[in-house]
C-alpha cells in the first residue's frame, strides 16, 4: 500500500507468504490479548494483524501474582500461559477476530510435544487464520521443564509435531535468545518445517526485592523485555538472516519507535511485532507505522523494502 | 470507550502528603463514571520507565476553559510517581482513560457508607455526589496512618452526613483503623451499602464487617499493572464468578470495583487450587 507523508509517496506493504498486508507491523504475542481491548484504540486491520497471546489445549490460571516487575527500560514478567485453552479460543476469540477481518496469526504453547500435535490438529485446514506461531520459548515439562526452544533436539521435535497437521498455513518458530548458538536452533526449526522465524521471544531474567532479599516475581525468574532487549534482538535477526537468505522473519524485542523499527527491517525482519511498548503507548501500533513512513521519505526512499537487509554487506 | 490524550498540566499543588494534579483531559471526562481511573506515562518515548502508573480520578470536569480536565491525587511511591509530583505547569504528560468498571450505584435511596484509606478516598467524592443524586444518604469514614495522608476531609464534610476520622498515631480522630469505628456508624445511620478504597487489608476487613450485617460491599482494589487495559494479565484476582466458579480476573478491566463477597482475599497473591484453569499448570 502506498502512503502519503510529509516528504513524499512510500511504500509500506508487506509480503506475508501469500498475503500482502498494508503494514509490517503486528502486535506481539501475550501483549494485545486478542485484539479486543486493543481495538478501542485503534483500527487493527489498518496494520499488519495480530499475533494473538500463546494458546495451550486447556485453560489456564498462570502464575500467582506478583506477575511482573519493572526494570531499566523493560520489564520482567511471569503471567505462566493464562489462558482459555484452544477450543475456547477458537469458538470466542478468534470468531471475533475474523469478523472484524483482522489478520490474525495465532500463538501456540504447549507442554510436551504431544500437545503441540493436539493444538495444530485443531487448527488443521483453517483458512481463517494467516499463520500459526509456534512458541516453543516455554518449558517443556517432559525433559525437566528445559524450554523447548533451548535444544535443536526439542525444538525440532515440537515443531515437527505441529507440521504433521499443517500443510496450507505458514509456520513460524518463535525462539528464544538465552541460547549459544542461535543459528543451530534457527536451523533445526527449518528444517523440521517452520516457513519463517519469530525472533525474538524474552530473555530469562530475575529481579530480587532488597527488602525481603527474595524474588519479586511468584515463579522466581520471568521474561525481559522493552526496549533493553533490544540490541539482542538486532543481533539475533542480523545473525540468523546471515545465515538463511531467504527465511521469513517476524522481529521483535524492544520496538519502540520507527527508527527501531528500520533497524530491525535493516538487520533482516520482514515484519515487526510490538510487545511490551503497547502497555505504554497502546496506539504505538499505528505511529511506529508512520514513523517509519515518515523515516524512509525523508531519505528519498519510496518502498520499505528498499532498506531490507541493508546492515548486510 | 478510553481515549489516549497528550495532556498539559494545569495545576500540581500540594496537598497534605499528596500532589493534587490537574491535567486537560480532552473527552476523557465525557465517559467518566466514578470509579474509573487513568494511567499515565512517564516522560516521553526516551524514558527508562516504560509502565504507566494508574491512578483514580478524584475529579473530571467536562467543560471549563481549558476544556475537559481531571484531578488527580498522587502520592510519590518510587521514580515514576516521584516523577509525576514534580510535573510543572503546562508540562506535558500522555493519559489513557477512564480505564476499569465504575463503582454500581443501587437504583434506591439507601443508606452508604463510604470508606477511604489514605489517598484511597480520591474516588469516592464523585460516588457520593452520584449517590446524592439519586436520594442516597452518604456517611463518610476516612483513615490514614497519620492526619497529613488523610485526604478530603472538607469535601467528605460538604458532602457527608457523618464524617469519621480515624488514624494510626492518633494525629487526628479515633486513633486506631476504620473498622473500629464502622460497626457503630452501620447501627446509626442504618447502612445498607458500604463502598471502599485503600489498601487489601482494609477492604478485606470491610467485607467481613459488611457480611456481618448482612449488608453490601463494593471496594476498588490496588493491584499491579502493567498495561492497564485489559491485553498483559498482570494485575489478577482470584474472584468468584456469577455461576461460582473462581477465576484469576484482571482486576484493570473487570475491577477495580468488585463485590467484595466475590473476592478471595486471603488468596489474593496464589492461585486457589479450586480455581478454572488451576490443575493445568
Ligand atoms: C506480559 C507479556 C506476555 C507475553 N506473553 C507471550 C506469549 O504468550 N507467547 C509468546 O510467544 N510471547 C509472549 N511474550 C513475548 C512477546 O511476544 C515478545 O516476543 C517479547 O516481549 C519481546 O518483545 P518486546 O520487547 O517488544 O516486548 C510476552 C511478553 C510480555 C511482556
Ligand atoms: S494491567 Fe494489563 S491486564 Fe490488567
Amino acid at each position: 500500500m502506498v502512503m502519503k507523508t510529509k516528504s513524499g509517496l512510500i511504500d509500506m506493504s508487506c509480503n506475508f507468504f501469500d498475503a500482502k498486508l498494508p503494514s509490517p507491523v503486528f502486535t506481539a504475542s501475550g501483549c494485545a490479548a486478542s485484539g479486543k481491548e486493543l481495538s478501542q484504540f485503534m483500527d487493527l486491520t489498518t496494520i499488519g494483524g495480530i499475533v494473538t497471546k500463546s494458546v495451550m489445549l486447556e485453560a489456564r490460571a498462570g502464575r500467582a501474582t506478583p506477575r511482573m516487575s519493572e526494570t531499566p527500560s523493560g520489564m520482567l514478567n511471569g503471567i505462566g500461559l493464562q489462558g482459555p485453552g484452544i477450543d475456547a479460543f477458537l469458538e470466542t476469540d478468534l470468531t471475533w477476530l475474523n469478523e472484524k477481518k483482522i489478520a490474525t496469526v495465532v500463538s501456540i504453547a504447549g507442554n510436551t510435544v504431544e500437545e503441540f500435535s493436539k493444538l495444530a490438529f485443531k487448527l488443521k485446514n483453517r483458512s481463517d487464520i494467516l499463520a500459526i506461531e509456534v512458541n516453543i520459548s516455554c518449558p517443556n515439562v517432559e525433559n525437566r521443564n528445559k524450554v523447548f526452544a533451548c535444544n535443536p533436539v526439542t525444538a525440532q521435535e515440537a515443531i515437527k509435531a505441529v507440521k504433521k497437521h499443517i500443510s496450507d498455513i505458514p509456520l513460524l518458530a518463535k525462539l528464544s535468545p538465552d541460547v549459544t548458538d542461535i543459528v543451530e536452533i534457527a536451523d533445526a526449526s527449518i528444517k523440521a518445517g517452520a516457513n519463517g522465524l519469530s525472533l525474538i521471544n524474552t530473555l530469562l531474567g530475575m529481579v530480587i526485592d532488597t527488602k525481603t532479599f527474595k524474588p519479586v516475581l511468584s515463579g522466581g525468574t520471568g521474561g525481559l523485555s522493552g526496549p533493553a532487549i533490544r540490541p539482542v534482538a538486532v543481533r539475533v535477526i542480523h545473525q540468523v538472516r546471515a545465515a538463511f537468505e531467504d527465511i521469513f522473519i517476524l522481529g521483535s524485542g524492544g520496538l519502540r519507535t520507527g527508527s527501531d523499527g528500520l533497524e530491525f527491517i535493516a538487520a533482516g525482519a520482514n515484519a515487526l511485532s510490538l510487545g511490551t511498548i503497547i502497555f505504554n503507548d497502546p496506539t504505538s501500533p499505528v505511529r511506529i507505522h508512520n514513523e517509519m513512513a515518515e523515516h524512509l521519505t525523508a531519505l528519498n526512499k519510496t518502498s520499505l523494502a528498499q532498506v531490507r537487509n541493508m546492515a548486510h554487506d | 470507550m478510553p481515549i489516549q490524550h497528550q495532556a498539559s498540566v494545569i495545576s500540581n499543588t500540594r496537598t497534605g502528603a499528596y500532589q493534587l494534579l490537574t491535567l486537560t483531559a480532552g473527552e476523557i471526562p465525557k465517559e467518566f463514571k466514578p470509579g474509573q481511573f487513568v494511567t499515565l506515562a512517564i516522560d516521553g518515548l526516551s524514558s527508562g520507565l516504560i509502565l504507566r502508573r494508574a491512578f483514580s480520578i478524584y475529579q473530571a470536569q467536562d467543560r471549563g476553559v481549558y476544556g475537559g480536565t481531571i484531578d488527580l491525587v498522587v502520592a510519590a511511591h518510587g521514580e515514576g510517581t516521584k516523577w509525576i509530583t514534580q510535573l510543572k505547569r503546562d508540562d506535558s504528560v500522555n493519559i489513557v482513560g477512564p480505564l476499569g468498571k465504575p463503582f454500581s450505584i443501587p437504583k434506591d435511596a439507601v443508606s452508604c457508607v463510604l470508606i477511604g484509606g489514605g489517598y484511597g478516598a480520591a474516588p469516592l467524592f464523585r460516588l457520593a455526589e452520584a449517590l446524592r443524586s439519586r436520594g442516597c444518604r452518604v456517611d463518610f469514614i476516612l483513615g490514614a496512618q497519620n492526619s497529613e495522608k488523610l485526604f478530603g476531609i472538607l469535601e467528605a464534610r460538604r458532602l457527608g452526613h457523618n464524617v469519621l476520622i480515624t488514624t494510626q498515631d492518633g494525629s487526628s480522630g479515633h486513633q486506631g483503623l476504620v473498622t473500629d469505628v464502622l460497626p457503630d456508624l452501620i447501627a446509626k445511620a442504618d447502612s445498607q451499602v458500604i463502598y471502599s478504597c485503600g489498601p487489601m487489608p482494609m477492604l478485606q476487613a470491610i467485607t467481613k464487617i459488611a457480611q456481618a450485617h448482612q449488608i453490601y460491599s463494593f471496594t476498588a482494589v490496588e493491584e499491579a499493572m502493567a498495561c492497564g487495559i485489559g491485553v498483559c494479565m498482570t494485575c489478577v484476582l482470584p474472584v468468584i464468578g456469577d455461576d461460582g466458579v473462581t477465576r484469576m480476573v484482571r482486576s484493570c478491566v473487570e475491577g477495580p470495583t468488585f463485590k467484595g463477597e466475590r473476592v478471595r482475599w486471603d488468596e489474593v497473591g496464589t492461585i486457589p487450587p479450586d480455581t478454572y484453569g488451576a490443575g493445568n499448570q
